[in-house]
């Protein structure tokens, strides 16, 4: 057993194809987390459509002119709106997908709670 | 003459649900054995759904182009295995194969249910006929595969390329055994329920197709998911995609059946909620339908819509909802509640917990999927929903999952105390040294990352343990939920060391990073008979000087035109290598990706290990009774 | 009685779902870009056909006429079918068409102006497509048409006999 569990750690710590990985790139992250408007259900980064190749052009433009993540996903929004983003932001249109779930859980937990384990006889 | 056939066929297997409704219910009330005329009856449906899918499985082999079916997704050049999994690639086919391991099911529900009272078997049968029917009427109506062209053309349209492989040939037959299996958990429970019939002996029936639908739904989203990967060119195998959330939304609430109907085979307890989880399976197979047929959302694997379907399949939905919804709250009688309290440390308490996180992971993926739905109807604004959603709600929760999977299995029923306390907490923290240790080398500064190695090692050691303690309980179990914590670790691992490159390259050129170089060699030029192909080859050299070639290709598929790019993977059983190239628009370099992703194989292997939990069991049972 | 309650909740919950999806049928599931907005116009630096300095793009729609800003490129073939309408839109009076030459080769756009004749005032350059983004296009051709630095109306793509009169009719 023990044999087993070091053999993992070594095997985790001595491969060297598991050499540190850089921190994600930051391009790459943006163009996945954009919608290309022209294709069904792709995003920027997995497409290769003309609007997807200026896109990645533009995200990389935009960065090297300083702009942040943040300031990107609004300029895109702004003239495409919030369509083109995969990353869903949290305002008056999306109160309920983000709280919905967490409150069925909350409900769940109350439910089991209250009909299995509070009423002792 | 084949699809003439196929065409009669399909009607007089509509005719004979007629016979089927008409000799169950006479056999329902006057004697206690049922009919013989009922069951053959029930052979000869399926019979005649098999001859009309051979007829078009003919069809697609002679390339018969006067079928309109065969017409839009065919053609002569392409080889024949693709020819036979034509037939099921698109809309109609797939619909009539459905409807094939629809009438294929009951024929086998009937034909293995003969210890089961004969009221609830015909019940069944008849709950089923409904779905049967809709079925039919759907694909004679909307989508018949059968229609004729004329004058009859020469050549057809072609098959899509992408649909041209193997993983993508018996991935649908897979899916839909699982999809369609839940059919039968949907009459079974609907049939149990309104005659009072729930109960252990139920369970123990039922529970063999739950696993068997379960496997199939397993196996036929792992498929779809390695065909993704491979096919699809950018290295991922998940992509929150709403195609891929319908085939998990049946899966997860086929998961917490699988579970919650243990409490039932033991205790006798938690029957209504069985029944709303086996409505609830297959309402959500068909919601899937639904959702992908109609083509409501904006989908990567999106069939040819048609609003009719769509409206067809909706109706139907929505007729079999309030169907189900009646019977449960007229029918259905929840006398047997014989556990008024649990022991908060219990068997029964953990499969609640099982129970209550799976519902809410089903939450995410059906609020994340129909969502934009709603708010588009409510107020025309049109939003996506994607990866980091699901993410940011799926994994702060999948922590205590992880760590309630590894020691709710040790409980006993009714009342449990924990055991081995030392020994749990020794692994604990095992496996949070291993997790600090891999996040602090690697670099990765999120704690988010730590907590949850940390608790899919702890399950994985857990599990990997009680394969080899003497009091092992169930071994079909503990294979699943080592699987579980082994998916966990790949696709953490994997999200965390994948690397890649996005470049472009010239013939002769060479790409040189800090742990690889790639040279891109030459082309070579292949034909085929339905497509040309450009295959490069690419000399990846690692930092230890190994050189392996890579031979990714762009294929020009003649019919239909279309220009498909063909991922080279290296697999072994740390990393996988994946290279990809693409055309640029006007340019003499090409567009080449080059992804190193680790333990790729390992999340194939260990959904493979889950499923084997499942065949596990159900062998067991066999060899039990 | 309590059953009966939450069966018509239940009941009525679904039969709003019902009704959501099918509202929901009736709409497009790909992106359809909204039309009424009343929009600043972008500014950038880009290069032009006619010489080789970067402009700023403000300086070209200062006047006080009516402007129409046509994205096209020589490869593209809805965009020979519009031509002729820019032709005759570009001879009304205080009116002027810039085009934005989209992912085009310079020779190829320069033949096709001299083979059909330009009705462009000037033309921007956009050899990567990311001049484009800027006024939210997706692809060509596209055309906006702008009074005192603001986008007031859209067409996506070609224009047509239709939208030809209308255009007429709001620069007059």
């Amino acid at each position: 057993m023990k044999v087993l569990k070091y053999i993992i750690i070594v095997l985790m710590i001595l491969n060297p194809n598991l050499s540190i990985a850089q921190s994600e790139n930051l391009q790459n992250k943006i163009t996945k987390n954009l919608r290309c408007l022209i294709c069904q259900g792709q995003s920027v980064y997995d497409s290769d459509s003309q609007f997807a190749n200026s896109l990645k052009v533009l995200v990389e433009q935009k960065l090297s002119d300083g702009l942040s993540e943040k300031q990107i996903y609004n300029y895109l929004k702004d003239r495409y709106g919030e369509w083109i983003l995969y990353d869903t932001e949290f305002n008056k249109n999306t109160y309920f997908l983000w709280l919905l779930p967490i409150l069925m859980f909350i409900i769940g937990g109350a439910i089991i709670f209250k009909l299995f384990i509070l009423k002792k006889n | 003459m084949a699809s003439l056939i196929g065409s009669f066929a399909l009607v007089f297997g509509l005719c004979l649900s007629i016979f089927i409704i008409f000799f169950s219910i006479k056999n329902f009330k006057d004697n206690n054995i049922l009919d013989k005329k009922v069951v053959s009856l029930t052979f000869l449906q399926f019979f005649f759904v098999l001859i009309s899918f051979f007829g078009l499985i003919i069809s697609f082999v002679n390339s018969d182009f006067s079928n309109e079916t065969v017409f839009n997704h065919s053609h002569t050049t392409i080889p024949i295995f693709y020819k036979i999994s034509g037939a099921w690639g698109n809309h109609e086919g797939s619909l009539l194969l459905w409807l094939l391991v629809l009438t294929l099911f009951l024929f086998l529900f009937i034909s293995t249910s003969k210890k089961q009272a004969k009221q609830y078997r015909i019940l069944t049968l008849l709950f089923q006929q409904i779905i049967i029917i809709g079925f039919f009427i759907f694909l004679i109506k909307t989508s018949n595969p059968f229609n004729y062209i004329f004058p009859v053309p020469n050549e057809g349209l072609g098959l899509n390329p992408i649909l041209q492989d193997p993983a993508l040939a018996i991935h649908p037959p897979i899916l839909y055994l699982g999809y369609v299996g839940s059919s039968i958990i949907f009459s079974s429970a609907l049939s149990a329920a309104s005659l009072s019939y729930i109960s252990k002996g139920w369970a123990k029936h039922i529970k063999q197709w739950v696993l068997i639908s379960w496997i199939f739904l397993t196996l036929g989203i792992l498929l779809g998911s390695i065909w993704a990967y491979y096919e699809l060119g950018w290295g991922g195998f998940w992509f929150w995609d709403p195609v891929e959330n319908v085939s998990l939304m049946p899966w997860l609430a086929l998961t917490t059946l699988l579970h919650c109907i243990l409490v039932l085979e033991k205790r006798l307890a938690l029957t209504s909620w069985v029944v709303i989880l086996s409505i609830a399976t297959f309402a959500l197979s068909m919601c899937g339908t639904f959702l992908v047929r109609s083509g409501i959302l904006n989908s990567i694997h999106t069939f040819a819509n048609d609003p009719e379907r769509g409206l067809f399949i909706l109706i139907f939905l929505f007729i079999l909802i309030f169907l189900s919804i009646a019977v449960f709250f007229f029918f259905h009688k929840n006398e047997n509640q014989n556990i008024k309290n649990l022991f908060w440390l219990s068997k029964e308490t953990s499969i609640l917990v099982n129970n209550w996180f799976m519902m809410y992971f089903l939450s995410v993926v059906l609020i994340g999927t129909i969502y934009p739905i709603f708010l588009e109807v409510f107020s025309s604004e049109k939003i996506s929903v994607g990866p980091p959603f699901y993410h940011s709600l799926i994994i702060p929760f999948l922590i205590p999952f992880l760590i309630a999977m590894a020691f709710a299995p040790r409980l006993k029923w009714i009342k449990s105390k924990i055991e081995d306390k030392i020994q749990m907490i020794i692994f604990f923290v095992i496996s949070f040294f291993i997790s600090l240790l891999i996040v602090k080398n690697f670099d990765i500064d999120f704690l988010l990352n730590t907590i949850l190695i940390t608790s899919a090692f702890y399950l994985f050691f857990i599990t990997l343990k009680d394969f080899f303690s003497k009091r092992i309980g169930n071994l079909a179990q503990n294979l699943a939920h080592f699987g579980f914590s082994l998916l966990i670790l790949s696709i953490l691992f994997n999200n965390i060391f994948s690397k890649e490159v996005i470049t472009n390259l010239k013939i002769g050129e060479t790409f040189i990073s800090e742990d690889f170089k790639i040279n891109f060699e030459n082309v070579d030029k292949k034909n085929e008979k339905n497509f040309k192909a450009i295959i490069g080859k690419f000399n990846i050299e690692n930092i230890d000087g190994n050189i392996e070639v890579l031979n990714p290709e762009l294929r020009i598929y003649n019919q239909p035109n279309i220009i498909t790019s063909e991922a080279d993977i290296k697999t072994n059983l740390l990393t996988d290598k994946f290279i990809t190239m693409n055309v640029v628009q006007n340019q003499d370099y090409f567009n080449v990706r080059y992804q190193v992703k680790p333990f790729m194989i390992w999340i194939w292997i260990s959904v493979i290990l889950i499923s084997f939990g499942g065949l596990i069991s159900i062998l067991k049972k066999k060899y039990e009774n | 009685m309590k059953t009966k309650i939450s069966f018509l909740l239940l009941f009525t919950f679904f039969l709003i779902v019902f009704l959501t999806f099918y509202l929901g049928l009736q709409k497009s599931n790909i992106y359809k870009p909204s039309l009424k907005i009343e929009k600043d116009i972008p500014i950038y630096k880009v290069r032009t056909l006619e010489s080789s300095n970067r402009i700023n793009s403000e300086e070209v729609f200062k006047d006080n006429r009516f402007y129409l800003l046509n994205i096209w490129a020589s490869w593209c073939l809805p965009c020979r079918d519009e031509h002729e309408f820019l032709i005759d839109l570009s001879k009304q009076k205080n009116f002027e068409i810039i085009g934005l030459n989209y992912k085009d080769n310079i020779n190829n756009a320069k033949k096709f102006l001299k083979e059909l004749d330009s009705p462009y005032k000037l033309v921007f350059l956009d050899k990567d497509g990311t001049v484009a983004i800027e006024w939210g296009a997706y692809g060509v051709p596209e055309n906006f048409l702008i009074y005192n630095k603001k986008i007031i109306k859209k067409i996506i793509g070609p224009i047509d006999q239709v939208s030809f009169l209308e255009i007429k009719k709001i620069i007059q």
